[in-house]
């Protein structure tokens, strides 16, 4: 059997891709800072984290659902994690007899509190069939409650250096965090392509009814949606407290939004069932160029937002479109 | 004025691959209560869709008072004075009685809706045809048969010539639909043309003045109600004999396989029993509402059991999901292809293995996945471009014939299949008929559910006739009862 290969659907499946090279292009051309190694690096470091939690929410819209609780999630484990490993020599300690402990206790503890709340999420929207919507607005609120109760909204400061290595440190020349925001992305698109797990999420997200009816449980498959999306959220904070080498109760405020907008301009639809991973990364991509090229440009924060919130309408048009004039 | 408010004259409604009206004729007098009568598929809901505008006719005339009309959308025709009640009402619920009467036509002062004339006129409009209903209840707190009321209301209050009922009496009580039929003969003898849709042979003969017959699509006949009785009305619908398109071939048959007694869910199963052998094709006749495919997903696990036993290779089991039916191997084509049959927007590859993914392993095989689809689109005669397709892009015949080998991939020894050819086109439908009847000469257990009678008397070795929830006769193949009119009578609730 030959195949030629297909040029036309490859373009069309990966037009996105072509729209973040013109904006570099474009940059490139209209700032001599923008393709420098300095900024790239800096617009990598940037959306890691967001890149974390997009490819977490990526599978609630997918599943026809949405995740608003990441921005409150980075913000509680960005606390949790900031508090056990503060220098021991700091005086202002959030526990002042926490005795010394290897830094994965902390982020390990991190983990199971993004999971436990992602677990509540799947569970409420699974088996109180409340919409995806409410549950997590209600989690969020939860979430970053708890985060301002654990702390009484002080910071946490003053984290010991090899935690902050996690946020800042360089393995060779790739930041750790893009590193880390790179083996989620591959996680995530080998269980997207891979796994019987992320076949049933793609045919839950077209058709639940029909998912059910061909023995899928979808009620178990929608928890560890949640669960995964709720573990990319505590990862997220657990990177951001080490970058900003502080935990606050205040971080990570929209990051959901921002989450599901890459997921979204990537060409994740919210009407369920279609997801491709290296859409959702070109989204990523493109929100970050797109802010960090406004801001070497001179234009102001408040256009920025102007700018985004179109190009996020105009992808969500345009691929609407494409995808009616298939049918 | 000719002496028909409405004449339908040489109706054709095409569907893609399907002819489902075939030039037929329909008139109506006007102060007369006529009835459309016709098994299920045979096209009484489709002319009466083509009529409204629900759907556009491919070719014929409609002359309505004296005029030829097109419709374009169901407010042309309530405009123009043909108001249609559907079998299921669509009312808003949190809003007031009024202000459902009146929805998108409200009376006004200026911008403003004038809620006092809106309230006497609905108070009017009820007094006028007797109904007892407070205008400022909310309608979700009303009676399936007082919403029926407030609908009927409605149509008399767009001053309908024409009042078509579909299935009327369905949800109602008896007296409910005593007080229908008050209404009924007043609107009557106001004039009104009403089309009276409906199974129930009684409520025909007591409520209607004249009966036209459909059947395949095609026109019958036409009786006045007096001058004819049930039994030629069930001969007239039924008509045909079996014909021999169904590729019928007797096999040996088996052991029994599944045994389900005394099965109870909800209000559309009561009790059923009936038992199922390996190499047989079992038939579930009835009408629409007879509760054969709740009985299935009862048996499959998509409804909850609430009592009855269900017995497999002789040993008692609880199926609580479909993924233990697969379990059990029971396979169920279910009838409702785009709800909960195939999922849309993934390819035939990915829809053909979705009940079988656990096959193939962690990570997936997809190089056992590309065979196994390739071999059964294949084997299936499934015509699509490429596996890689997206499966609504697909004609319903290959859809289904998707759906099939997503069971067959399983291997299943009990395959349940409800109206596996409901809206194919003729090839298509003939290919599964050979494939269902090779599946039982491989010795595999067939339930077969299907609406059209001659598809169920051609496939099955026995039937199960169902009404109402209940099983009203158990008919054998090649038995004295073996007869369209005996099974359409059982499917009308005449037991054994």
């Amino acid at each position: 059997m030959k195949k030629s290969f297909d040029w036309k659907k490859f373009i069309s499946q990966n037009s996105i891709w072509l729209v973040l090279i013109v904006m570099c292009v474009a940059m490139t051309i209209l700032s001599p800072s923008f393709l420098t190694k300095a900024n790239i690096t800096n617009v990598l470091m940037t959306e890691s984290i967001i890149g974390i939690l997009a490819v977490g929410v990526m599978w609630c819209i997918l599943s026809k659902g949405i995740d608003l609780m990441p921005g409150a999630m980075v913000a509680l484990t960005s606390v949790v994690s900031a508090s056990m490993v503060q220098e021991l020599t700091y005086s202002g300690r959030m526990f002042p007899n926490l005795p010394d402990m290897p830094i994965f206790i902390p982020i390990i503890i991190s983990m199971l509190v993004g999971c436990l709340f992602g677990a509540l999420n799947g569970w409420l929207i699974a088996y109180t069939k409340i919409p995806a919507f409410i549950a997590t607005l209600g989690t969020q609120l939860i979430a970053r409650a708890c985060a301002q109760l654990y702390t009484n909204a002080y910071p946490v400061p003053t984290l010991k250096a090899n935690f902050k290595f996690l946020g800042q440190g360089y393995l060779g020349f790739i930041p750790v965090v893009v590193l880390i925001f790179v083996i989620f992305v591959v996680i995530s698109g080998f269980m997207l392509t891979q796994t019987r797990f992320g076949a049933n999420v793609y045919a839950i997200g077209g058709n639940d009814q029909a998912a059910r009816v061909a023995g899928i449980n979808v009620e178990k498959n929608l928890i560890k949606v949640y669960v995964w999306s709720g573990f990319c959220a505590a990862v997220g904070g657990v990177l951001l407290a080490a970058r900003s080498g502080a935990g606050n109760s205040s971080m990570g405020l929209n990051y959901e939004l921002d989450a599901i907008a890459a997921a979204t301009v990537g060409g994740t639809s919210h009407t369920g069932g279609v997801c491709r991973i290296s859409g959702v990364i070109a989204g990523i991509l493109i929100l970050g160029v797109l802010k960090n090229g406004m801001l070497l440009l001179g234009i102001s924060a408040y256009l920025q937002q102007v700018f985004k919130g179109a190009i996020i309408i105009l992808a969500v048009v345009f691929d609407m479109r494409k995808n009616a004039k298939k049918n | 004025m000719s002496e028909y408010v409405l004449e339908m004259l040489d109706i054709v409604k095409e569907f893609p691959g399907v002819r489902a009206l075939k030039g037929v004729e329909f008139k109506l007098r006007p102060g007369t209560v006529h009835a459309l009568m016709g098994e299920n598929g045979a096209g009484k809901s489709t002319l009466m869709k083509c009529l409204i505008g629900i759907y556009h006719r491919t070719a014929g005339k409609v002359i309505f008072k004296d005029k030829e009309v097109n419709f374009n959308s169901v407010i042309d025709g309530m405009k123009a004075g043909i108001s249609m009640i559907h079998q299921e009402l669509s009312p808003v619920p949190m809003r007031t009685v009024a202000n459902n009467v009146w929805l998108g036509r409200e009376p006004r002062k200026g911008m403003i809706i004038d809620k006092k004339k809106m309230r006497e006129d609905t108070i009017a409009l009820f007094k006028s045809l007797s109904v007892d209903l407070d205008p400022d209840e909310l309608m979700g707190n009303l009676t399936v048969a007082q919403q029926q009321m407030v609908e009927i209301a409605k149509a008399v209050s767009y001053h309908s010539d024409i009042v078509i009922m579909d299935e009327p009496t369905s949800s109602l009580t008896e007296t409910e639909v005593g007080h229908l039929f008050r209404i009924i003969r007043q609107l009557r003898d106001e004039g009104v043309g009403v089309i009276y849709i409906s199974h129930k042979m009684d409520e025909i003969f007591q409520i209607c003045d004249e009966i036209t017959v459909y059947r395949d699509g095609t026109y019958v006949g036409h009786d006045l109600a007096k001058d004819t009785n049930v039994d030629e009305l069930i001969s007239k619908m039924v008509g045909r004999e079996v014909n021999e398109m169904f590729p019928k071939v007797d096999c040996p048959i088996g052991d029994v396989i599944l045994q389900v007694e005394n099965l109870k869910s909800g209000k559309q199963v009561k009790n059923v029993s009936f038992d199922l052998r390996k190499g047989e094709i079992l038939g579930f006749a009835g009408l629409v509402g007879a509760g054969r495919t709740e009985t299935v997903e009862t048996i499959f696990g998509i409804r909850r059991k609430d009592s009855g036993k269900i017995t497999l290779r002789g040993k008692e089991v609880t199926i609580k999901s479909p993924e233990d039916a697969i379990a059990d191997k029971i396979g169920l084509l279910t009838e409702d292809r785009r709800g909960n049959g195939i999922v849309g927007i993934r390819s035939v590859a990915d829809n053909t293995v979705l009940a079988h993914l656990k096959a193939y392993g962690f990570p997936l095989n997809h190089r056992k996945i590309k065979q196994d689809t390739d071999e059964f689109v294949k084997k299936l005669n499934v015509k699509t471009p490429s596996n890689d397709q997206l499966i609504m892009n697909l004609s319903g015949g290959n859809q289904q014939k998707v759906l099939v080998a997503r069971w067959l991939l399983t291997n299943p020894d009990i395959l349940i299949v409800d109206e596996p050819t409901r809206g194919i086109d003729v090839g298509a439908k003939a290919e599964i008929h050979t494939l269902i009847t090779k599946l039982a000469g491989e010795g595999k257990a067939i339930i077969l559910i299907s609406s059209e009678l001659p598809e169920v008397m051609g496939m099955s070795d026995r039937i199960v006739v169902m009404h109402e929830g209940e099983v009203t006769g158990v008919v054998t193949r090649n038995s004295e009862q073996w007869s369209s009119e005996h099974i359409m009578g059982l499917c009308h609730g005449e037991k054994e």
